[in-house]
């Protein structure tokens, strides 16, 4: 065995070693580690509940080593909502993607974030239903080909894709909101820092925290993990631009 | 002597849900069961327990949910075209085993229906209304008494069983108003190590869940939830009897129409004809066994099942009695009360 070398990175506590189901290049694996890092470094396991969606990342609970709810397709806020009331001191947060968060659950994400809910939405945004196969989601961008828009999505017929960033931080409940990517290392840090505020200004009990996380989709955008980072960069950030929407009123 | 009102049955039910513990309330108007949710806003200053007003019935199912995985006593009231929107959500429920109180104010269907009392959610509440194998413990109470009664014990059905309870009640027992001894506030917590509020180092994750993607791991899900059933089929089968010891005639009926019921065997017993009432307070289970020893006793010439709806228990006394004595359906639809003169003609007629 080799020495002489100094440990400067393992796999947080509360990342579980279980092998990811997630194809290579999805930023799912990504945003979960980050989540688990920042468990452990603000010691958070032991007052934390996440909410699970329907889609890619219905197994999270099989990633992360912290107490969950499997909530039914869209209603993660819903769950999210009722297990934050009946235990306020618990950091809670839904875990969603553009589906489950911004199509079949418009009704249940909007109105908590009305209701200035006390919990995080992390919304995973790539434009695509992944885990059914690449059907056209409420963000698939104008003329992108999807399944179910095979000759580019229309937005005469289908509307142009919801920004959920910006409706969010209209709401005066809404306390935090920021879009960040993971495409890069340096957005990658961004991402975590951006998690960080939302459980922080939600321990602070001043309002709903929204993190959108612009992401990838390798496998059912049909191109390598690589194209899809530039696709991210020059497709989706541009109607998608980063940056934070709603900051806490000091 | 306990706390004796004159109350609605909608807030006998609401008061009793207080006293029963409940710690999270999340509904959404709709009539004839609106009054539960406006008491519930009046006392919730005076009380400990959290009230959402949900954006609809989808969301004040699943956020019962949220909360029953986050181990509170947890309740939702609505009415027929609500439970309706409610059935996704209770098949997870029943799936991930999530002890709940659920109460149906049947009002007069299909569709939007009508405001008026109905019970033609019969089958949607005994069959189970969403998708797969699932059941719930449904109570039918017949009185302002019972509504406060049975939620009591609905509360208490469900976290023994880890079970949701359907109060299957119906717009005449939600809005007439009676007096009602109120029970004794409950004090004792129930312990649920198994549920999600943040995991400690002495045990390993919780996760609240239905999904099984494995067809063996969900097999053997079926298979587990199948025997908690022929348990609680086992022990919780509760019905009334009037008049039965010497009973030719078995009229059957919950609800409201229970208590027609019984003012039926009276005028039919004033002429000569002896008839007697088995109420099911338990839908489901349903007293199965009961109306079996019935259909098999001799005198026993016929059963006559009176409801609001189209005939949708009469099945299930069909299915006990198993041909082995006639079973007539009456009733009304459309939210409309039958007399009891009307089900003593039908019942008359058919003993020709």
């Amino acid at each position: 065995m080799k020495t002489g070398y100094e440990k400067i990175y393992e796999r947080p506590d509360t990342l579980l070693s279980t092998r990811m189901h997630y194809c290579p290049g999805c930023m799912h694996a990504i945003v979960h580690k980050l989540i688990a890092e920042l468990i452990d470094e603000m010691k958070l396991q032991e007052k934390t509940v996440g909410v699970c969606p329907v889609g890619c990342s219905v197994f999270a609970y099989d990633y992360i080593d912290i107490d969950w709810q499997e909530a039914a397709h869209g209603r993660a806020a819903a769950l999210a909502t009722a297990i934050k009331r009946m235990l306020p001191d618990r950091l809670v947060f839904s875990y969603q993607g553009d589906g489950d968060l911004a199509a079949i659950g418009t009704a249940e994400t909007i109105h908590a974030c009305n209701r200035g809910e006390q919990f995080t939405f992390i919304f995973i945004n790539n434009a695509i239903y992944g885990m059914t196969g690449g059907q056209m989601a409420p963000t698939t961008l104008e003329g992108m080909k999807t399944t179910t828009s095979p000759y580019g999505r229309l937005a005469k017929t289908a509307g142009m894709p919801l920004k959920m960033c910006e409706l969010v931080s209209q709401f005066d409940g809404v306390a935090f909101a920021q879009r960040v990517s993971c495409n890069n290392p340096a957005n990658v840090r961004r991402t975590k820092k951006a998690i960080q505020r939302a459980f922080e200004i939600q321990q602070q009990g001043l309002g709903t925290t929204f993190v959108e996380v612009v992401s990838n989709c390798p496998s059912n955008w049909k191109c390598t993990p690589e194209v899809s980072l530039q696709k991210v960069k020059e497709e989706m950030l541009p109607y998608f631009p980063l940056g934070v929407y709603k900051e806490p009123r000091s | 002597m306990g706390d004796i009102k004159f109350m609605k049955g909608n807030e006998a039910l609401a008061e009793a849900a207080i006293r029963a513990g409940m710690q999270g309330y999340f509904g959404y108007p709709i009539t004839p069961q609106s009054e539960v949710v406006e008491y519930l806003a009046l006392q919730e200053p005076k009380h400990d327990f959290v009230l959402v007003q949900a954006e609809s019935e989808v969301a004040s199912i699943n956020m019962v949910y949220g909360a029953a995985g986050a181990g509170a006593r947890t309740m939702t009231t609505t009415s027929s075209p609500g439970f309706s929107l409610m059935q996704e959500g209770m098949s997870y429920i029943a799936c991930a085993e999530l002890p709940c109180v659920v109460v149906n104010v049947v009002r007069g269907g299909p569709g939007l229906g009508t405001i008026q009392p109905g019970q033609g959610d019969y089958f949607q509440a005994v069959k189970g209304g969403g998708h797969g194998d699932y059941r719930l413990i449904v109570l039918a109470p017949n009185s302002v008494q019972e509504m406060a009664d049975h939620t009591m014990l609905a509360f208490d059905l469900a976290d023994q069983y880890r079970n949701p309870v359907l109060i299957l009640s119906d717009g005449a027992i939600g809005q007439i108003m009676e007096k009602v001894e109120l029970p004794d506030p409950v004090t004792t917590k129930i312990e649920k190590p198994w549920a999600s509020t943040g995991k400690t180092p002495d045990r390993p994750r919780n996760v609240i869940t239905s999904l099984y993607i494995k067809p063996e791991d969900m097999e053997q899900k079926n298979i587990e939830l199948q025997a908690k059933y022929r348990k609680i089929e086992a022990s919780e089968v509760r019905f009334e009897e009037y008049l039965l010891d010497d009973a030719e005639v078995v009229i059957m009926a919950y609800g409201v129409t229970s208590r027609i019921c019984k003012k039926v065997v009276d005028l039919g017993r004033e002429k000569g004809v002896k008839m007697g009432l088995l109420r099911p307070i338990t839908l489901w289970p349903f007293p199965v066994e009961r109306v079996a020893q019935l259909a098999a006793q001799e005198r026993v010439r016929m059963f006559v099942t009176a409801e609001m709806n189209a005939g949708q228990m009469v099945e299930d006394v069909r299915l006990a009695a198993n041909g082995r004595k006639p079973v007539y359906s009456t009733g009304r639809m459309g939210g409309i009360l039958p007399t009891p003169e009307e089900i003593l003609d039908f019942s008359l007629q058919h003993m020709k």
